[in-house]
């Protein structure tokens, strides 16, 4: 009757290290064990439990010569017809605008060099994030700020030659900066004058594209903050507070006092390559599309996600699906032709004298033979022998 | 019989050499005309009978096959002049940068020549890009101004689209160009990237024009008996003209400039033979002005060759024509006309088994319903069963060996498909049900994953030819093994609309039947063994409960619990005592407590459903389904079900406070405006003073319209609860059809028009429309809708909605060519991609992509919605055989 005992925690875990441990992943052990540990159970039942686990990962295994690649094409391009183009603002975050849906998706996939709204979420670290004024404190570090931005209006007299500049003083006082700090930061080597509300700058020849020159020069003039960074907004997020900024530059800011670099994350997957490496570009892949698509009310498994950014990511840098990467890239010279530019990659092919292998699914299509992948995959060759034993 | 097969290996490119064109001609085209008088081809011409044939009935003077056998034979033209190959004319451009004028070499030293060889064939080893590296000597060598080798002064190359070189100035002809390429080494073109095997660089300078077999350009015969000649025989008339004219002229000794001219004529025509969209020149035209299909065209784009004949081909067995809903069949089966059937063939070799079955068909002939169209004698030939004398000889002939072409019968298994063809159950494969009328049938609970409706929509149905193809069908397509999405894990197939609003009505706590009713039901639902189930079951008082005959559809020890769509999420669920009946539970088969709704069996939520294809199989979903369908809507057709106009009506009450909430939102933005004008609203951080005012407006808008559709659902609420049943209210809460939103805008308001986003904001100066004043940017003049659906829109409301209804329009269009795009590329991309036995994920080069499919080595139509083993379920299906 030992067996209806109750098994302990101990002999529990001992158990499931014996019979399962090196047969699942890691993922679904760790997941087994805690939902375990959380009911009674006697050794029989456990090892019930073990045997249907067991059975229910070994029929969930993918079969060998499953198209994986198309199921998974299939599965981001067929919800993505139900998407909506729109750029709409940040789920929580109504201060910024983000390209959401079918855009978005869009643009990671074809691995353009910048986010058309390029935005990071910092985190702090714990002395920072709980306190909002030295939160603000690093926002405020943070924006990049150009005399442009506190500039109201300007004003080119030609007569004296000279640039006013009217500050928008509402802006400069929520900025925290004053005139002469503002004035200490032309570097134009040119008469200066101010008083409250405007700077007068003197061109030092009297023509209209001096003048203009001098305007734009003090207009783009950097004041303080770090680059790219255009728009800061603080955000109390459960106990914390977090930074959402427009515009993204991952390695200075990680740089910072107060950030927490574990955690500070940035929408643009380039930028994550540079600084980070392969592995977080294909995971910075995996999560922007999987955050997109779930805005989108839309379920996609993530599974099929990872393979797009697999095969993004597999050659050690971040490829665009489409013909200038992936598809581009190809060995088979008709199936790039099939794909796009047709022409070009023929005249291509016959000067290098290339060979295409048919070892791909479209070639195959072309040239009429069966194609590998599924029930085509199955290479069962009957032997001689057998076969003129049966004839004779 | 042995049989010998020969498959493709692979195929390697290169360019014809001079040599090699005149080889495989078997003609000299010299004369343009191409018919004589008689209309008999002339030799010599562009039809020569040595090139092929394509009428009927004649042979082939080359080869002696008749039309359809005889592929064609090449012919050729000889140039008098060389002329640049316009598709390489700029991979020469770059030759002639970096060559020598004098010596033809690359004007780097040697070693580095050699080194650059050597980097090349290791990249091409490794299966690198060479182009990088060529790139590189380019750049290295183009500088260069003193030939390193013969040390001649070097000119500067200008290159002129598409055809023209000039150096220093100076036209270089294409027979300098010509005798340069011709100096190259074949170790200096290799460093060029050449493999000089196939391809010489010289090559790419015509000298010899190969002429196409007239099978690649029939001429066609039109009505009035003329011949219209193919647009590539055209362009080939205008090569040989003018090449004969040149030569003429060349013979004749006349004036370098006329000669010149010619030449110059001749490059155009055979620049535009090879690519009639070439930058920089007029494209040749036909007489009528519509500029000629030449080679790049024929092979370019979405229609030419490659991805119009080669990728995609048209096929044959198939049929299309509108759908119509059928319930009565099973979600397997697809219901065919008897037309269709009649002519789509399936072809069964004759057995001594089945000769008799098949001599019956051979005997119907191709007219009458289970009959056949055609027999194939062993040797491929066929007799057409059309005639009653086809049919007798047929009949007499037929044995062992032969093939009938029999008529698509019930059970046949054929691919059934909607286009757009977006994702794998787009192809599923049905069972055949012959039967009356001119649309195909289908079970509307695959609708969903074929995305159709019956407002019009065809589909596509294809009888399959082979075993093979039968087997793989059958064993992988089936309906019934397509329901759970590989997108999700979750079923694709269940129920709609009606499905839905049906089952929430008969499961519902009211829904009592007497025993006939309920029998009756049964009946027309054709669930004969469930009949004897029921009459085992107690009824209460001579009634038996909806939810008890629902329950005879379940399997017998199912147990679950879920919380369904009608919920109202309460802040403390009761869990079994909702007193909505909201929460489900089924125990040892029985469903006790709560009602069947969209998250029962829906398409794409169900979770009653999930249950059964996880855990009993797709022969017992599939039948789940079946039955489900049968019964509700035997329910619903006798029961009756509808929405009107009426399903709207509110009493004045709500009327009123309705009105009042809209009221009061349109002064609190008149009061936001104002404080705005006054300088009093403070910007949120990070946005403009105008922006934080648009935001706050849309803000209060918003909430006043969800207010107002709230008071008009609490109302709708009541007068359901007083026992009028409200078809539009059902649908929406069982999600069977429609949101609350829906009801909202037809019941109490429509809310703000919107385009991009913001507020209507367009149209003249200052104002959206004539009726406000310049600068209102009150709640009305920016488009937002007081009124609601029933109560009708005034003109200016009316007007706006339309604008936000258009962008809605404009925006799907542009979507579905985007997102088209975007997945041909992503298809592209991956297509390749397939697990191995050794289950790594790899692609046509055979790199390993993914050690493991999705890190854990998992098929995602076999998860849980994502969870390879859902454990929590496990325990509990263990923990539940305690007893």
């Amino acid at each position: 009757m030992a067996k209806k005992k109750m098994l302990s925690e101990k002999e529990k875990i001992m158990i499931l290290e014996k019979e399962i441990k090196d047969r699942i992943p890691l993922s679904l052990y760790e997941e087994l064990k805690d939902e375990v540990l959380k009911v009674d159970l006697t050794e029989d039942e456990l090892k019930e439990v073990i045997k249907e686990v067991k059975k229910r990962y070994e029929f969930a295994i993918v079969e060998p010569g499953e198209a994986v690649g198309i199921v998974a094409a299939q599965s981001i391009g067929e919800p993505s017809t139900q998407m909506t183009m729109r750029t709409f603002h940040y789920a929580g975050v109504a201060e910024l605008n983000v390209t959401l849906g079918l855009p978005r998706i869009i643009e990671i996939v074809d691995a353009r060099k910048e986010p058309s709204t390029p935005m990071m979420t910092i985190y702090l670290e714990p002395e920072y994030a709980k306190d909002r004024e030295k939160a603000k404190e690093i926002a405020k570090k943070l924006e990049m700020l150009t005399i442009g931005d506190i500039v109201e209006r300007t004003e080119i007299d030609m007569i004296d030659s000279k640039v006013i500049f009217y500050l928008d003083k509402r802006e400069m006082e929520r900025r925290e900066i004053s005139v002469e700090d503002v004035v200490k930061k032309i570097k134009i080597k040119a008469e200066k004058e101010y008083d409250e509300d405007k700077i007068i700058v003197k061109a030092k020849e009297p023509s209209l594209r001096e003048l203009r020159r001098v305007r734009e020069k003090v207009l783009s003039t950097y004041i303080r903050g770090v680059k790219n960074i255009k728009r800061v907004v603080v955000r109390r997020e459960g106990d914390e507070y977090v930074i959402y900024t427009e515009g993204s530059n991952l390695k200075d800011v990680l740089k910072m006092e107060g950030v927490d670099y574990t955690r500070t994350k940035t929408n643009d997957i380039h930028e994550i390559e540079k600084v980070f490496g392969i592995e977080a570009a294909r995971n910075a892949i995996i999560n922007e599309i999987i955050d997109t698509l779930e805005e989108q009310g839309l379920t996609v498994d993530i599974r099929h996600i990872m393979l797009v950014a697999d095969m993004m990511t597999v050659d050690g840098e971040v490829k665009a699906i489409g013909r200038h990467g992936v598809s581009g890239e190809k060995a088979s010279v008709l199936a790039r032709a099939a794909f796009e530019i047709t022409i070009d990659n023929l005249l291509k092919a016959s000067v290098k004298g290339e060979v295409d292998e048919l070892n791909g699914i479209i070639e195959n299509v072309i040239v009429g033979k069966p194609i590998k992948l599924g029930t085509g995959m199955v290479e069962l060759l009957m032997k001689k022998e057998y076969e003129q034993m049966r004839g004779a | 019989m042995r049989v010998f097969q020969r498959t493709i290996a692979g195929i390697k490119f290169g360019i014809l050499s001079p040599e090699q064109i005149r080889e495989m001609s078997v003609a000299k085209i010299v004369t343009p005309d191409t018919y004589d008088e008689d209309g008999y081809p002339i030799e010599g011409g562009l039809m020569d009978p040595k090139l092929g044939v394509v009428d009927p009935g004649l042979r082939c003077k080359t080869c002696g096959a008749r039309a359809g056998e005889c592929p064609g034979h090449f012919g050729r033209i000889e140039l008098a002049r060389p002329v640049i190959h316009v598709g390489y004319a700029k991979h020469i451009a770059r030759i002639l940068k970096i060559i020598c004028r004098e010596c033809s070499r690359i004007k780097l030293p040697q070693e580095k020549i050699d080194e650059f060889r050597k980097r090349i064939k290791n990249a091409r080893k490794i299966g690198k890009d060479e182009e990088v590296i060529i790139d590189e000597l380019y750049n290295q060598a183009k500088q260069v101004k003193v030939c390193p080798h013969c040390g001649a002064e070097q000119g500067e190359i200008k290159f002129e689209k598409p055809t023209t070189y000039l150096e220093n100035g100076r036209k270089l002809t294409p027979s300098d160009v010509r005798e340069r390429l011709e100096k190259i080494t074949d170790e200096d073109a290799e460093a060029l990237g050449f493999d000089v095997e196939v391809a010489r660089p010289e090559y790419m300078v015509l000298t010899v024009l190969p002429v196409p077999p007239v099978t690649v350009r029939p001429s066609i015969i039109l009505e009035s008996g003329e011949r219209s000649e193919d647009d590539l025989t055209h362009k080939l008339v205008d090569i040989i003209r003018i090449n004969q004219r040149l030569q003429e002229n060349i013979e004749a000794g006349a004036p370098q400039i006329i000669i010149e001219d010619l030449w110059e004529l001749l490059q155009y025509h055979v620049t535009t033979y090879f690519n009639n969209e070439v930058a920089g020149i007029p494209p040749a035209r036909h007489r009528s002005g519509r500029p000629l299909k030449t080679l790049a065209q024929r092979l370019k784009g979405k229609e030419g060759r490659f991805r119009g004949n080669l990728s995609g081909k048209r096929v044959n067995f198939s049929a299309r024509t509108v759908i119509s809903p059928d319930p009565n069949i099973s979600i397997n089966e697809v219901g065919v006309p008897i037309e269709v059937a009649r002519e789509l063939t399936v072809p069964v070799r004759v057995t001594p088994y089945n000769i008799d079955y098949l001599r019956k068909l051979v005997k119907n002939g191709a007219h009458k319903y289970p009959g056949a169209n055609y027999v194939e004698r062993p040797d491929g030939s066929k007799i057409r069963l059309d005639k009653a004398k086809s049919v007798e000889k047929a009949l007499k002939e037929l044995d062992v060996g032969y093939i009938v072409h029999r008529h698509l019968q019930d059970g046949d298994i054929v691919l059934f498909n909607r286009q757009p063809s977006l994702h794998r159950m787009s192809i599923m494969a049905h069972e055949v049900r012959v039967m009356p009328g001119k649309t195909f049938r289908l079970n509307l609970c695959v609708c969903p994953p074929y995305n159709a409706d019956f407002d019009g929509d065809e589909m596509n149905l294809h009888a399959i030819q082979g075993e093979e193809a039968r087997a793989e069908a059958r064993m992988l397509m089936r309906v019934q093994d397509q329901i759970l999405s590989p997108r999700f894990g979750g079923p694709i197939i269940g129920g709609i609309h009606d499905h839905i609003s049906g089952a929430y009505l008969f499961t519902k706590k009211e829904t009592k039947f007497r025993r006939e009713e309920a029998l009756q039901l049964l009946y027309i639902a054709k669930m004969y063994d469930e009949i004897k189930k029921l009459l085992k079951e107690k009824s209460e008082d001579g009634y038996y409960t909806g939810k008890q005959i629902f329950s005879l559809i379940l399997p017998e020890d199912l147990n679950l619990r879920y919380k369904a769509k009608v919920c109202k999420k309460c802040e403390t669920c009761l869990e079994e005592d909702c007193p909505y009946d909201a929460f489900v539970v089924i125990k040892n088969g029985k469903l006790i407590k709560g009602v069947m709704d969209e998250k029962s069996f829906g398409a794409f939520a169900g979770e009653l459903l999930d249950r059964i294809v996880k855990d009993y199989g797709t022969d017992k979903a599939r039948e789940f389904l079946d039955k489900i369908t049968r019964l509700v809507i035997a329910f619903i057709s006798k029961r009756g079900f509808t929405t009107g106009i009426d399903d709207e009506d509110l009493p004045e009450e709500a009327k009123q406070r309705i009105n009042e909430i809209l009221t009061k939102a349109e002064e609190e933005v008149q009061n936001v405006i104002e404080m705005y004008e006054q300088g009093l609203l403070e910007p949120l951080p990070g946005r403009t003073l105008e922006e934080t005012l648009e935001m706050r407006i849309m803000q209060i808008l918003s909430e006043a319209r969800d207010k107002s559709g709230q008071i008009a659902n609490e109302y709708l609420e009541k007068i359901e609860e007083r026992g009028k049943l409200n078809g539009a209210r059902i649908m929406a809460i069982s999600g069977a059809r429609g949101s609350l939103l829906n009801l909202t805008q037809m019941a109490a308001c429509v809310g703000q028009q919107s385009v991009r986003g913001e507020r209507i904001k367009r149209g003249y100066s200052g104002r959206t429309l004539p009726h406000f004043k310049k600068g209102d940017i009150g709640a009305k003049a920016k488009g937002f809708v007081k009124s609601s659906y029933k109560s009708g829109l005034s003109p200016t409301e009316f007007f706006f909605h339309a604008m936000g209804g258009r962008e809605g329009l404009v925006d799907t269009a542009v979507r579905t060519s985007q997102s088209g795009y975007m997945q041909r590329r992503l298809i592209n991309a991956l297509q390749d991609l397939k697990v191995e036995y050794d289950n790594t994920v790899r692609d046509a080069r055979y790199v390993i992509v993914a050690f493991k499919h999705g890190e854990d080595g998992a098929d995602p139509a076999r998860t849980d919605w994502g969870k390879t083993v859902n454990v929590k379920k496990v325990i509990e299906k263990v923990i539940s055989k305690r007893g």
